[in-house]
């Protein structure tokens, strides 16, 4: 018997899914509970308590954490001190000239890295990897010396040019390592080897700022699971959507970052490919905001430009999650030119919508819902049970409907339409953005919002196709247990491809994968495959975009690169242009262990599926679509059998989440338990 | 009016705002130049069939774009109906960028596509890009001695590039032999007039599913709403009239500083702005066309009140006197490059300034309100081919009633980030000997101004000459409510041991460097807002404790005493600041 568990600790749960494999077939077991935030290990050891299984019985443990991405958000961050060339200590405070907003000429920043912690040496290299000034050394001792006088914990060393000639850093490293006292001295180059001095500095500082954090708690996870007899192996997610050995995590602590919402998109890649789906837009809509990513030809989109907050951009390579600020919480309001709007405001988880009974006094979507039956009064009103649909229609009635002079009906439909114009508007940029048009793709929506909302959005946007898996509210845990081993690496070249020398394209590439290859090998009982992807970042000369070139492997010629990127570039923008210059940036590299396929089809139990979709039949219950109210069946999703068809109105009910059918709407359950759903029209 | 119901509208205006969303993003990822692919200089929008008002604008685009191109419409559709202009045919796009015509400076290149559903008229769909460069005098169009339009590049009135949906080839050949990196623009071309065709149909969808009548119709209502809203706000302000002046260096020929007067009159639910008073136009290039004049009134309402939408019927309640005679309203043949990025900015200051007094929780102190521009051209003797190097930058923004002013902001009128020095100096022969924050630079206040940058570059190899466009050199930003002044700008040149300071202080053009000579360059900070003397003591120890003060400073102007190990002496600060309340201050606005 093998027991593997993902465990995802999110904002508000922290969830499991324990993939049992034996002789007697594969089970799976779940647990959720509440996020225990001040040590995120006790909801770990809870949750494997939950699912009533013994650590000393797991395998393996597969973890995506919070730690890192809540530690920046909230600046809850370690002390860090910069040494940095003379001349640019202020280059992380600077940033690119920007404002928050627009429009509106106000907004704050604060660094991480506060200015009195910030130090300069005297050194220099120019863009060539030249050296112009040779590092001062001395200078540099009593930099390391006064930081530590200063209680920094964690040391950044960042040199102009380190891409190009990392040097400099890699020798202030060795004199500060040996005066740090503790292992969390970062350099700059060491995340990513790409040109932008604020981009890869503010990346580093990220790196720095996390690592004490992520370190103390992947090692009192790793004790406390100790004592409680795991002592197999541990991974933990990164923002790439792989993982990577927790002995290795916080070296890299920065990739961490961002990998809840990485995980989602994987276990929607992996759920996909096995409902043969190879294009969809993920849609993971929560209280307050909104995640939105791409999985194009089967493989989730990876972007190496993403900003955490503003004024930190965070330049390693990410599965491409976008953020929408749009969410159950957003709140529906009437301006002085008496339009109705939904959002930006959000109520959020505290107070929430007024539906929670947590004093909430402003319209929200998810009041909307409950006011339209869309919503189970039940599972809302349990929050605290103080606030009634009534109570929540009266709000409605005195100030959205009264002042529009429609009805609360009619006002609830028009948030909740309105709310789906803005999150379509979202959908079709980031979509737009990467050149792809959204109506070649199908829906996946998860989270506790998506699939309420999911058939009219589709619908909104023309999608022909939604796709609810099996457990909505656990894709993140889902996303650990099929994540594979990933490594990731880019170096900036920046030369006119004519004039790259392509052996040293070749080495750059070959040293890559070499990394990759010893950082997976730490776990290499887990993979069953290792597959090596090549890149280049490219643009034509006098572009800032660039654009990734798949290339073959690392002894590829310039005529093959060449070919390659035009015909990316006539794929993307129908432009041929062979008067310009094309120009080598990166050079990328992705090291994938792949590690066992996990059977999705094994997240509903089969013992449950009833026989007859009759039998799945839990309830009716009015449901108000298209301007009526309309009797719609509830099905209880674990009941329905393989390849049971339902017609809209329909509700289909589970622990974590509500589908809606809207009426036009068709759903089958296909053969591995996802809920296919061709949107349709309305009637 | 057919009675449209609410739910309707407001998803046809969010629908609107898409098409203009997707016109801007179209452009941008398609386009050459780094103006626009990077910097965002551009923007899209919809406008009325028969006036050109604007029906909806990205909000995406270039924020000095709010309301230029329906000017530049309304003077095409009057252009046509003359005679002067081809009637439009489907498929065709005008090219032009006059800047006399609703423009703003040459290098803003806009093309207007006739919009027709079903075969019918239907509205104007028009993008504004910026060209890196238009001919003229000198590379990239913003000369600061040029003394005639011609001097600053090829001008276009309305013609129809595309006519029936094909280039005009030969229009295409004089575009091309009249400006520098020609190579590049077809690419922008062919990117500016995709962007207008994704725009073509996403708007023909949009007719298909809801209906022509039922579009017009919540055209016609988001254009009242817009009005509504906006004159919402403006009844929230005090009735009365509020006065400020704002300056701008010089015009570059004439060492003279050009006054902005602005007398705000708000009544009703109107406000009135009459620029009565300023200065009449300027020899050099910062004069201002009457459409960018506009553009930029709207264009500080919108950072007042971010929440109205781009409409025009948000700009009806602004009731703006034409500047006839002042360098506001410039005619033929006054050049105009400055007044896009530079004299725009003052406006939007004079703006802030009548205005803090009646809204002071709306508005902030003076920014630094300049785009900051540096250009070196030259030749590079290892690359054996010249370049011109465009260096942008922030300043600091005015404090505000709840915080502090941003440090190195972007330009007012602007959303385009500067380029990292590794970019730079990859491309150009310079290094940078630093790019830091400018220490002192924020004026005093209860919430102090935010600081400006300080920048010195050395040119390597062969020879070049830099030019400047810049502003707020002869007088900071300034300080409201009793905060101080923002540090001014300043430009030296420091050549073969001598510093040469700009007469004009902030605008030069063509000083000749040669290898090992630098140029230093610090900007603006942002006005303080409310009297320094209530500032949290706190604070002013960790503004020193950072090096954003000195001690004295912190002393002389915040009336804070520190003690030894930099925390806050108050026995001391309290006696400081008792005395420094009993004297008269002076200062601020």
């Amino acid at each position: 018997m093998r027991r593997v568990a993902g465990v995802d600790v999110g904002g508000t749960f922290t969830d499991l899914l324990l993939h049992e494999a034996g002789p007697e077939g594969i089970r799976v077991r779940l647990a959720k509970i509440p996020t225990t935030s001040a040590n995120q290990a006790d909801g770990v050891l809870a949750a494997i308590a939950q699912a009533a299984v013994a650590p000393s019985a797991l395998d393996l443990i597969i973890h995506g954490t919070t730690t890192t991405t809540n530690a920046v958000l909230e600046r809850k961050v370690a002390r860090v001190g910069l040494i940095t060339t003379r001349g640019f200590r202020d280059t992380l405070e600077l940033g690119r000239r920007t404002r928050p907003r627009a429009y509106g000429m106000t907004g704050t920043f604060e660094p991480l890295i506060s200015r009195e912690r910030r130090l300069e040496v005297d050194e220099r290299v120019d863009a060539k990897g030249g050296v112009v000034v040779p590092l001062d050394e001395r200078q540099l001792d009593a930099a390391v010396r006064r930081l530590l006088a200063m209680d920094c914990e964690s040391l950044l060393i960042h040199f102009l040019h380190a891409y190009a000639n990392p040097t400099h850093e890699l020798r202030a490293g060795e004199i500060a390592r040996q005066l740090w006292p503790s292992p969390y001295v970062t350099l700059g180059h060491q995340l990513l080897s790409e040109f932008r001095e604020y981009e890869r500095g503010t990346t580093a500082s990220v790196n720095a700022a996390v690592q004490p954090i992520l370190d103390r708690y992947v090692r009192r996870l790793q004790s406390e699971l100790k004592r409680q007899g795991f002592e197999r192996d541990l991974l933990v997610m990164n923002g790439n959507g792989g993982t990577v050995a927790a002995r290795l995590v916080a070296r890299d602590a920065a990739k961490t970052i961002m990998s809840g919402p990485a995980s989602g998109v994987m276990a929607a890649a992996a759920t996909l490919a096995q409902s043969g789906i190879r294009n969809a837009i993920t849609y993971d809509m929560g209280g307050t905001s909104t995640d939105v990513a791409l999985v194009h030809g089967g493989v989730p989109q990876v972007s190496a430009e993403i900003a955490i907050d503003y004024g930190l951009p965070i330049h390693v390579p990410m599965v491409d999650v976008k953020s929408v600020g749009a969410g159950g919480g957003s709140i529906a309001s009437i301006n002085a030119a008496g339009m109705l709007q939904v959002g930006p405001q959000s109520a959020g988880s505290d107070p929430g919508p007024v539906c929670y009974g947590r004093g909430g006094v402003e319209p929200t979507i998810t009041d909307a819902n409950l006011v339209l039956g869309r919503l189970h009064p039940h599972e809302l009103l349990a929050v605290t049970g103080k606030v009634t649909v009534a109570d929540v229609r009266h709000l409605f009635a005195q100030k959205l409907a009264r002042p529009l002079g429609i009805d609360v009906d009619a006002a609830a439909a028009a948030v909740i339409r309105l709310g789906n114009t803005h999150m379509a508007g979202a959908i079709r940029m980031v979509s737009l953005a990467r050149g792809l048009d959204p109506r070649d793709f199908t829906l996946f929506a998860f989270g506790g919002a998506g699939p309420l909302h999911a058939v009219a959005l589709a619908r909104e946007l023309g999608l022909p196709q939604v796709l609810v898996p099996a457990r909505p509210g656990l894709t993140n845990a889902l996303g650990c247990l099929v994540a594979d081993l990933r490594q990731d690496f880019v170096n900036t070249l920046n030369v006119a491809l004519d004039a790259a020398d392509m052996r040293q394209v070749e080495a750059i590439l070959t040293e890559q994968r070499e990394r990759g290859l010893a950082i997976n090998a730490e776990e290499q009982s887990e993979i069953v495959e290792t597959i090596v992807l090549y890149g280049a970042d490219m643009q034509f000369r006098g572009q800032t975009h660039l654009m990734r070139v798949m290339l073959p492997g690392p002894d590829v010629s310039r005529q093959t690169v060449q070919a390659l990127f035009e015909a990316a570039y006539h794929a993307r923008f129908q432009v041929r242009l062979p008067e310009i210059e094309a120009v080598l940036v990166n050079l990328t590299t992705s090291v994938i262990g792949r590690r066992p396929a996990f059977p999705i089809a094994s997240l509903l139990e089969p013992a449950l599926r009833a026989l007859r979709v009759e039998d799945a039949v839990v309830d009716e219950r009015q449901l108000f679509a298209d301007g009526r109210w309309q009797t719609a069946q509830v099905f209880d999703r674990g009941r329905l059998p393989i390849g049971a068809r339902l017609t809209g109105p329909a509700i289909v009910q589970q622990m974590d989440a509500t589908t809606i059918i809207e009426p036009g709407a068709t759903a089958s359950v296909d053969a591995i338990g996802n809920l296919q759903i061709r949107v349709g029209s309305a009637p | 009016m057919s009675a449209i119901d609410p739910v309707t509208l407001a998803v046809i205006q969010a629908a609107l705002g898409q098409v203009c969303n997707e016109m801007d993003i179209a452009f941008s990822r398609a386009a050459f130049s780094p103006v626009i692919a990077e910097a965002d200089d551009r923007s899209s929008g919809i406008y009325h069939l028969t006036t050109g008002a604007l029906i909806s604008q990205g909000e995406l685009g270039l924020p000095v774009f709010v309301g230029t191109m329906q000017y530049s419409t309304a003077e095409l559709i009057r252009l046509i109906g003359e005679g002067k202009a081809g009637a439009p045919q489907p498929g065709d796009i005008y090219i032009l960028n006059d800047p006399y015509l609703g423009g703003t400076h040459l290098m803003d290149v806009r093309f207007a596509l006739p919009f027709y559903y079903r075969d019918q008229p239907y509205c104007w769909l028009q993008n504004t890009g910026h060209w890196p460069d238009i001919g003229g005098m000198v590379p990239g169009g913003f000369s600061a001695k040029a003394t005639e339009v011609e001097q600053e590049g090829l001008r276009l009135p309305p013609v129809k590039l595309f006519k029936r949906g094909t280039m005009d080839a030969e229009i295409f050949a004089i575009l091309n032999a009249n400006m520098r990196i020609a190579e590049q623009r077809i690419g922008d071309i062919k990117a500016q007039a995709a962007a207008l065709k994704v725009g073509e149909r996403r708007l023909t969808e949009l007719l298909d599913r809801y209906g022509r009548d039922v579009v017009t119709a919540a055209a016609l209502e988001i254009h009242a709403r817009a009005a509504r809203l906006m004159r919402a706000h403006i009844a929230a302000i005090p009735d009365g009239t509020y006065r400020s002046e704002a300056f701008v260096d010089s015009d570059g020929v004439v060492n003279e500083p050009l006054k902005i007067a602005l007398t705000v009159s708000k009544a009703d639910e109107t406000l009135r702005f009459d620029f009565a008073g300023s200065s009449p136009p300027c020899k050099g290039p910062m004069n201002s066309v009457v459409a960018t004049t506009y553009s930029a009134v709207y264009l500080a309402m919108r950072h007042i009140f971010p929440d109205v939408p781009l409409s025009a019927g948000a700009f009806e309640p602004l009731e703006i006197a034409r500047p006839v005679g002042t360098f506001l309203d410039a005619r033929y043949p006054r050049p105009v490059s400055g007044c896009a990025a530079e004299v725009s900015q003052r406006i939007a200051e004079a703006v802030f300034l009548a205005l803090v007094a009646a809204i002071p929780d709306k508005v902030t102190a003076a920014p630094a309100g300049s785009s900051g521009n540096f250009a070196l051209g030259g030749f590079d003797p290892a690359k054996g081919k010249g370049y011109v190097m465009y260096q942008i930058s922030g300043g600091g923004y005015g404090g505000n009633a709840d915080h502090d002013g941003l440090t190195n902001g972007c330009s007012t009128i602007g959303i385009s980030k500067s380029q990292p020095v590794e970019v730079l100096e990859q491309y150009y022969p310079v290094l940078f000997k630093r790019f830091a924050l400018r220490e002192g630079s924020g004026g005093a206040g209860a919430q102090r101004g935010g600081f400006g940058v300080h920048y010195e570059v050395e040119l390597l190899r062969g020879e070049a000459r830099a030019s400047f466009v810049m502003d707020h050199g002869r007088f900071g930003p300034p300080g409201v409510l009793g905060g101080a002044d923002g540090a001014p700008n300043v430009v030296r040149v420091h050549r073969a041991g001598a510093t040469l300071v700009p007469e004009h202080l902030s605008k030069d053009q063509d000083i000749p460097l040669t290898p090992g000579d630098r140029v230093e360059v610090l900007t603006p900070g942002g006005g303080g807002y409310g009297n320094p003397l209530s500032r949290n003591a706190a604070l002013v120890a960790r503004d020193v404790s950072r090096g954003y003060y000195t001690r004295n400073a912190a002393r002389a102007l915040f009336a804070v005493a520190l003690s030894e190990d930099g925390s806050v002496d108050q026995a001391a600060t309290d006696r400081l600041r008792q005395a420094c309340s009993a004297r008269p201050r002076e200062g601020g606005n």
